[in-house]
């Protein structure tokens, strides 16, 4: 039997973790440059009246800053897939249960909304 | 392959490896949840109180956060070079980059000091002392924001309890990070970290990254959405 269709259950021989990839502080320095653009980015954008997009705009800017953080600082782009589905799970499961709460609020005639 | 740090309940280093940064991940997927309930209380509220969380967020002042954001990605920056100092195995760069890392969460410390001292000092402090009297005067206290109702006005006692729920609980999640770096500076001197032997180092600076990320969200949401309220 060959090496790609031996059953392993036991995660042993997986070859996505068999080589461990060392990030460069070259990709570090490049990574802290575009967080700190990000930064500058949404401060300006925060004395702009954009109306209701203001809020859009400053948490599309920060989502993208975690993503990065995740992709380089954390490593993640450089994992095995069982990695990126559990991050990938988690930050979904919290947009779930997001979603659902405040559509239970937004649905009951409390006169607030 | 018999390295000193290979358990023997691991068949093989990488399996290890992997197993260590699995759990850490599902320990931080539980931060992920925890923070959460705290960004969902403040998505309800902001809501709720639209009119009083705008007043109350521009009393923040937006260099402060901005310089802390900086400063915390400098602190992670350091830190992302501190796990790639030990993975290249150089003992000098790694102690040099945690301390780096250590003094910047300092820094960090030190500026949320002046911004809860300030607070202090204003009666922004949720509580028996809370004034709310330049909230419903602004003009007569030199404030460019709409009057609230008295009502309303009480309200910005709900924007700053969870102001300091969650930064106070992002600055005790660095406090926590910095005694650990104090440990893991004092590992690094004796060499534990330099001989092929990672994990401790990456695996705090997940949390540390983590912690990271959470302000990343707390800065704009907490300083800079409010500034033009709109209609």
């Amino acid at each position: 039997m060959s090496e790609q269709h031996f059953h392993d259950p036991a995660n042993i021989t997986n070859p996505e973790h068999a080589e461990h990839h060392i990030v460069t502080p070259a990709t570090y320095c490049m990574v802290f440059a575009g967080l700190l653009v990000g930064t500058a980015i949404t401060v300006g954008a925060a004395y702009i009246d954009l109306g209701i997009l203001n809020p859009v705009v400053a948490l599309a800017i920060a989502s993208t800053k975690a993503v990065i953080v995740i992709l380089f600082f954390m490593h993640v782009k450089y994992q095995s897939n069982l990695i990126k589905m559990t991050v990938g799970a988690g930050f979904f499961t919290f947009l779930v249960l997001i979603t659902m709460t405040l559509s239970d609020y937004m649905s009951r005639a409390w006169g607030l909304w | 392959m018999a390295l000193p740090q290979h358990r023997h309940h691991f068949e093989t280093p990488e399996q290890q490896r992997e197993a260590g940064t699995f759990g850490m991940w599902l320990f931080l997927l539980t931060e992920i949840m925890f923070f959460g309930g705290l960004f969902f209380a403040y998505l309800l509220y902001r809501n709720w109180y639209h009119d009083a969380f705008v007043v109350a967020s521009n009393q923040l002042s937006i260099p402060l956060g901005a310089t802390n954001t900086a400063v915390l990605i400098g602190s992670g920056f350091f830190m992302a070079l501190g796990v790639w100092a030990a993975e290249v195995k150089k003992k000098g760069l790694l102690v040099l980059f945690l301390i780096l890392t250590t003094v910047l969460g300092c820094v960090f410390l030190g500026v949320k000091y002046v911004e809860y001292h300030e607070k202090w000092e204003k009666h922004h402090i949720p509580g028996a002392h809370f004034d709310v009297s330049e909230f419903v005067n602004p003009h007569a206290y030199g404030l460019k924001e709409q009057p609230l109702a008295p009502d309303m006005a009480q309200k910005t006692q709900v924007f700053f309890s969870l102001y300091f729920a969650m930064t106070g609980m992002h600055a005790l999640h660095m406090i926590i990070g910095i005694v650990l770096l104090f440990w893991l500076t004092w590992r690094a001197h004796r060499g534990e970290f330099s001989s092929g032997y990672v994990a401790p180092i990456e695996n705090f600076g997940l949390y540390w990254h983590f912690v990271d990320i959470v302000w990343l969200f707390l800065f704009p949401l907490l300083y800079l959405i409010n500034r033009h309220p709109g209609a």
